[in-house]
């Protein structure tokens, strides 16, 4: 039976409909066409659906949409303010850190969460936060060299 | 899986009865075994109870007798807390290695037991720590030690309607300290091959006067070995003493072989991690 959820996403009030069985991560892209969260395993293992969630990091294909009732959900499509990238998104674009960009969101918005707890992690802290998003197309070094130069843009601004 | 029931109880009585009166319904706490069994298709519950809105089962409370740890709470949550780990280094060195950041941000200690994989990261290290579960059902309140609440691979000691309500940890004496280290054959997201915690308790003589010693993924269940932790008590931890808590750990092994690991290799990576983790308990037990 479908349940109506209510929450907060992208700090906008959003409702919808869903049935029990079926994922946040399914919820957002096939009835909120918001299509930026990227599923590639639906299995908790790439990260590519990674959203916040009540402000914490976490795989949205092992959320159920019912259980977010009353939750706010952060996507990559918050990330960007009006027509200004993300210091990550900007610096992912600089480093060519990004192929077929299935990735790319779930590593920006994961990158985004690490730098928020964490502004001057090290490479291997990096790496290591990062170790749930699989990318298969840049080799990482890309990825890990363009987070830690948006690190230090953000403590810049900061 | 189209006529799956959700349901969020508020408190663990009314999940009692959702358990009670739904044959068959799965407890979920972070969903990162269950969503995944349901997305692959070993599991098709006809409902799903869901514990994170019950605010008792959400309970982490550290005070001077022990930690209380409820059910519902998540690897992060406990991760990102210092005093916890400074008490329990062990443990928290165990949920720091399950699955990625993300599946900490939901995955908890209670289900990560309840899930009765023999290779769970956390349950050596509940054993180590002495903990005790409390289990509700219709009939009651019981406890069971951390050691016997698994009985074999994905098969644990509640009786349907039951649900698993609180892990306690006593706090550990002055001079102790706690270690856990796993094999994988690589640093991050995978599966033990192998897994060792030790406990250690050190007198101001230097001398080891309790110790408890338990391994995962070496047998249907994460097992206690006593023979292991005998032959560090009464010693001053001294290397032939690790070396022989090895050895008993070898020794009470029963594993398999599968594509991660024969059971020939595991039996003596066990004995190697266990003298390591003593090793590693040993530095810090004369630190607290
Ligand atoms: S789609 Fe969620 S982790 Fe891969
Ligand atoms: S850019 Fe293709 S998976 Fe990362």
């Amino acid at each position: 039976m479908a349940t109506h959820v209510k929450t907060t996403i992208n700090n906008e009030a959003v409702e919808f409909l869903c049935e029990p069985h079926e994922s946040l991560s399914s919820v957002l892209r096939e009835r909120l066409h918001l299509t930026g969260t990227k599923e590639g395993c639906t299995t908790g293992d790439c990260g590519a659906c990674s959203v916040m969630l009540d402000d914490r990091l976490v795989c949205s294909c092992l959320v159920l949409g019912v259980e977010t009732e009353g939750m706010s959900i952060d996507t990559v499509e918050g990330v960007a303010k009006a027509d200004k990238l993300h210091p990550i998104q900007e610096k992912l674009l600089e480093h060519a850190a990004l192929q077929c960009g299935i990735c790319t969101p779930g590593i920006v918005v994961s990158a985004k969460a690490l730098l928020e707890k964490k502004a001057d992690p090290t490479e291997e802290e990096v790496r290591f936060w990062l170790a749930g998003n699989l990318c298969r197309c840049t080799g990482y070094d890309k990825i890990i060299r363009a987070v830690l130069d948006a690190a230090s843009v953000l403590r810049e601004e900061a | 899986m189209d006529s799956l029931q959700y349901f969020a109880p508020t408190t663990l009585q009314e999940a009692v009865q959702l358990l009670e009166t739904n044959s068959g319904c799965r407890i979920m706490a972070g969903g990162t075994d269950l969503i995944v069994q349901m997305h692959i298709g070993t599991a098709s519950p006809p409902a799903i109870v869901d514990i994170k809105k019950i605010p008792e089962l959400n309970k982490l409370q550290l005070s001077d007798s022990d930690l209380l740890l409820g059910p519902a709470v998540s690897g992060a949550s406990i991760t990102e807390q210092a005093d916890i780990a400074a008490i329990y280094p062990g443990l928290v060195e165990a949920i720091d290695l399950i699955g990625s950041t993300q599946v900490q941000g939901r995955c908890s200690v209670g289900g990560n037991l309840c899930n009765a994989s023999p290779a769970a990261d956390t349950v050596p290290s509940l054993i180590v720590n002495n903990a005790v579960c409390e289990i509700h059902g219709a009939s009651g309140v019981r406890e069971v030690a951390a050691e016997s609440f698994n009985l074999g691979p994905g098969k644990n000691c509640l009786s349907e309607g039951e649900i698993l309500s609180l892990i306690r940890l006593p706090k550990p004496v002055p001079g102790s300290a706690d270690a856990y280290l796993r094999f994988i054959p690589r640093t991050e997201m995978d599966i033990a091959v192998v897994g060792a915690a030790v406990s250690v308790t050190i007198g101001g003589d230097g001398v080891c006067s309790a110790a408890r010693v338990a391994i995962g993924a070496v047998a249907p269940t994460a097992l206690l070995v006593p023979e292991a932790a005998k032959a560090l008590v009464g010693t001053d931890l001294n290397d032939q003493a690790l070396e022989n808590a090895g050895a008993a750990a070898s020794q009470a092994a029963s594993p398999i072989s599968d594509k991660r690991g024969t059971a020939e290799y595991r039996i003596k990576v066990v004995g190697v991690l266990t003298r390591r983790a003593a090793a590693i308990a040993k530095q810090r037990a004369l630190q607290n």
